[in-house]
């Protein structure tokens, strides 16, 4: 079989970086083909590239055994390429059909059709299975169904490649089923499916064919069926024996059980947010925070932070009872919040490093003492040293660094004020495995100096990694803390869902 | 790994489709967006009630055609403004623009001798052509509108002030016969030529933004610029497009205005532009873009005329009041447009 797109020789480069060099990329027909690689390995920029965002410096690009160059993103979709992105790029304003339609309208006499549009885009998702009501505003369905119209629209607009950046990350189990049974039935319509995830089992379940990519060279194209998970993860961070050896569990000390105790709960609580708990943070210990998403976990650690204010019991922070009215309050007494949208609430993109790194420093110290510049690129340049974070350059805007490091700068802002109780909540969600093991190390070895560490992740086997206790939360409550000796994630699982069908 | 295509998955997303607050919300009688449109309509009606039950005089159909016939301008302009705040953007230059176009066609009817057939297309150009000088600046430089358009509103004043610092009274036979002659409607009712134009603007305004691909590309705008783009809508020609249509509506609404005073003066129309954003604003029409409709302007600018006429039917209050009524309806109308905005999340 011929593939339906071949790109070679593909080389991309930005002021200073090469995005892509020398990488092939082929899809067939009737194939889910997942791009693999950490972050800053060249899949977005390759995904740009196809869809015509960007332009190659060289290389050649053929669709069904003609060359192509796209200007944009129109000539891409015009020539049969479409893209869904992970965040959502359609109208919520619109009605699902006009956003299936919009641009392509059916008209007669010159206006627009609208009861063919109705009509049309209903047998559209009616063929694809899905039940969604095309008169009903996008704005007001869920992100899930918002990307299933996506992929709709992609594929009425031009059914031979459809590009999926990262469509699942922020569905549920459900959800990507029902996404997976839609891309499988457009697979089996002969469409070539470009699938681009963070989760390996996913990959697994759904492609045929896997790239992987590594600092923007081409490692290898696989077939799904002759790799196994371990040899795509190490075609994929490559540092093979020094990353895998981190990706074990990061040495845990284990006496953190006579160190004081730095942050003491007693039936601290929140009416209709989390119900009163109970929970000490040992000076020198990671506590875990694991439940399902809503079960209350970031209710919680919004008390700790004082980001929403307790009603019912007391917190002690170090030696004196504290009533926390504002993270303000919560800084002062030494608590840091590393929150999980980095985007939203953490970094300011279009600032540098070095900038985003003295932010929290300079605002605790007043406008009045600004900190001299000198001193400024002396920390920046000790925290990218000692997070190892990439590239090494502390004058490079926050905005263009993957995932992992930007990440990595939102905790040397923290870190930076010397905080004695740091939360994390889901530090290493949407990074790559190698940046998340060194997460994860680095929260073993501010533990190990002393700092009390609150980590929330929904990942079980992380949480179990690096965590000294575990805390388990169940419809807004804490039902259980557990020592982390011996545990097992089946056994917090079953904390996790006790009183069902355990 | 592979499983069949019917996975239990599409039975989810079909359950998901239909969960009962779904349905609740999509069956309500009123989409909460509409609430502040459903507003307008009930403080008009309730204004009219009033009035009629106030003013014996106030129930003659012709009260109503008369606050048709004294805002046609307004609601030409108002209608240019619905496009541009529908696409997200604002449009401040529309009061100098409309004083410029009156200016201008007082000076070439009477001080250049030209026939008004001649200088109507022109002044109406000119509008155009400031309104496509404004966009292409906001869309291809990347700048605030709110700048370019202040920009636009100090350069079409001042060259109103350049033409002419005098009012200028004109005695142009057709400006004059088209001032002067009523359309007859059906029980002894009349409405003048401008407000005619104005009812044919409104509807044309309507169909485009309903029927068109221009229209609803306007409010993809309005919703997500970005998305829109990836899309591939024509974003750059739209965003330019609805400045466009602005200027020309402003220098229409400038015509009108001609007709209405038959003079040009540059100091006409100072504040017109913030008149026309209320009337958009009062008409439901959300100021970050994205949801809106004409009718809507249509019903704005009747309760501004209607607010003027009540206070001109009580004769002792000062027509200042206007300005106060109309500041507290806005400010209750942006609030409103918050709670329904924090409700929705």
């Amino acid at each position: 079989m011929d593939p339906i797109l071949s790109m070679t020789g593909i080389r991309k480069e930005f002021p200073g970086v090469v995005a892509l060099d020398d990488v092939a990329f082929r899809m067939f027909p009737g194939e889910v083909h997942a791009l693999m690689g950490e972050n800053g390995a060249g899949k977005s920029t390759l995904i740009k590239v196809l869809t015509g965002a960007y332009h190659v410096d060289a290389g050649n690009i053929s669709l069904n055994g003609s060359a192509v160059r796209f200007a944009g993103p129109l000539q891409a979709q015009q020539a049969g390429i479409s893209t869904v992105y992970q965040e959502v790029n359609l109208c919520p304003n619109l009605s699902v059909a006009e956003n299936i339609f919009i641009g392509r309208e059916p008209r007669r006499l010159g206006r627009i059709h609208w009861t063919a549009m109705k009509n049309r885009s209903a047998e559209l998702l009616r063929r694809l299975d899905l039940d969604i009501d095309p008169g009903r505003e996008l704005g007001s369905c869920s992100i899930a169904v918002q990307q299933l119209v996506a992929i709709a629209r992609a594929v009425d607009v031009s059914a031979r490649v459809l590009v999926l950046d990262e469509p699942t990350s922020s569905l549920d189990a459900d959800e990507v089923a029902t996404l997976f049974g839609v891309v499988r039935t457009l697979r089996d319509q002969g469409m070539a499916i470009l699938f681009v995830s963070h989760f390996i089992e996913q990959v697994f379940a759904i492609s045929d064919r896997m790239t992987v990519l590594r600092n923007g060279k081409l490692v290898g194209e696989y077939r799904a069926s002759e790799i196994t998970p371990v040899d795509l993860v190490r075609a994929m961070i490559g540092r093979e024996l020094a990353t895998l050896d981190e990706l074990e569990p990061p040495r845990r000390r284990s006496g953190a059980g006579q160190a004081p105790v730095f942050a003491a709960t007693v039936d601290l609580g929140r009416k209709g947010n989390i119900e009163p708990f109970t929970l000490d943070i040992r000076e020198g210990e990671v506590v875990g925070l694991a439940g399902l998403l809503g079960s209350g976990r970031t209710e919680l650690v919004r008390l700790l932070f004082g980001a929403d204010r307790a009603d019912q019991g007391s917190l002690r922070l170090g030696e004196s009872t504290v009533h926390l009215r504002s993270p303000r309050a919560a800084i002062a007494r030494g608590v840091a919040f590393c929150p999980e949208n980095r985007k939203a609430d953490g970094l300011v993109e279009d600032l540098t490093v070095r900038e985003n790194i003295v932010l929290a420093l300079q605002a605790r110290r007043g406008w009045a003492r600004p900190l001299p510049r000198r001193r400024q690129e002396e920390l920046a340049r000790s925290f990218i040293d000692r997070l190892r974070i990439r590239p090494a350059d502390p004058e490079a805007l926050v905005g263009n660094l993957s995932g992992g490091n930007q990440q990595k700068v939102l905790l040397a802002r923290w870190l930076l004020t010397e905080p004695r109780l740091l939360i994390l909540d889901e530090p290493t969600r949407g990074i790559d495995i190698g940046a998340k093991a060194e997460i994860q190390k680095l929260i073993a070895e501010l533990a190990e100096d002393g700092m009390a560490v609150l980590f929330v992740s929904a990942e079980l086997e992380e949480v179990l990694r690096v965590s000294h206790q575990v805390a388990v939360l169940r419809d807004r409550a804490v039902v259980d803390r557990m020592p982390n000796e011996g545990l097992t994630p089946d056994m917090v699982l079953h904390t996790i869902a006790k009183g069902e069908a355990a | 790994m592979s499983t069949p295509t019917t996975s239990p998955g599409t039975e989810a997303a079909s359950r998901r489709g239909t969960t009962p607050g779904q349905r609740r919300s999509r069956l309500s009688p009123l989409d909460p967006r509409y609430l502040p449109i459903a507003a307008t309509v009930a403080i008009l009606l309730a204004a009219y009630v009033f009035g009629v039950g106030r003013y014996d005089a106030f129930s003659d159909g012709q009260v109503l055609l008369n606050i048709l016939v004294d805002n046609a301008f307004l609601l030409v302009v108002a209608v240019g403004m619905t496009f541009v705040i529908l696409t997200g953007g604002i449009d401040l230059s529309v009061g100098s623009v409309v004083a410029l176009a009156t200016v201008m066609c007082a000076v070439l009817t009477e001080q250049a001798g030209l026939p008004a057939v001649l200088v109507i297309p022109i002044v109406l150009a000119t509008g155009a052509l400031l309104g496509l000088g404004m966009g292409s600046v906001i869309h291809y430089f990347e700048i605030q509108p709110f700048v370019v358009t202040l920009a636009g509103m100090f350069l079409a004043r001042g060259l109103a002030y350049t033409l002419s610092t005098e009012s200028i009274s004109m005695d142009d036979g057709v400006f004059t016969a088209i001032a002067q002659t009523p359309v007859p409607l059906p029980g002894g009712l009349h409405l003048s030529i401008s407000a005619t134009i104005a009812v044919c603007v409104v509807l044309v305004a309507a169909y485009l933004l309903h029927y068109t691909r221009l229209g609803r590309t306007v409010y993809a705008i309005g919703g997500n610029k970005r998305s829109a783009f990836l899309m591939g809508l024509p974003v750059a020609r739209t965003r330019v497009t609805v400045y466009t249509i602005s200027g020309f509506c402003a220098a229409l609404g400038g015509v009108l205005l001609t007709f209405y005073t038959l003079s040009g003066n540059s100091l006409n129309a100072v504040g017109l532009e913030l008149d026309a954003i209320a009337a958009v604003v009062i008409g439901g029409t959300v100021l970050m873009g994205g949801f809106g409709f004409v009718l809507g302007t249509v019903l704005g600018v009747f309760v501004l005329g209607l607010i003027q006429t009540l206070i001109i039917f009580e004769g002792t209050l000062s027509s200042w009041w206007t300005r106060i009524a109309i500041g507290v309806m806005l400010l209750l109308f942006i609030l409103l447009q918050r709670l329904i905005v924090w409700r929705a999340r």
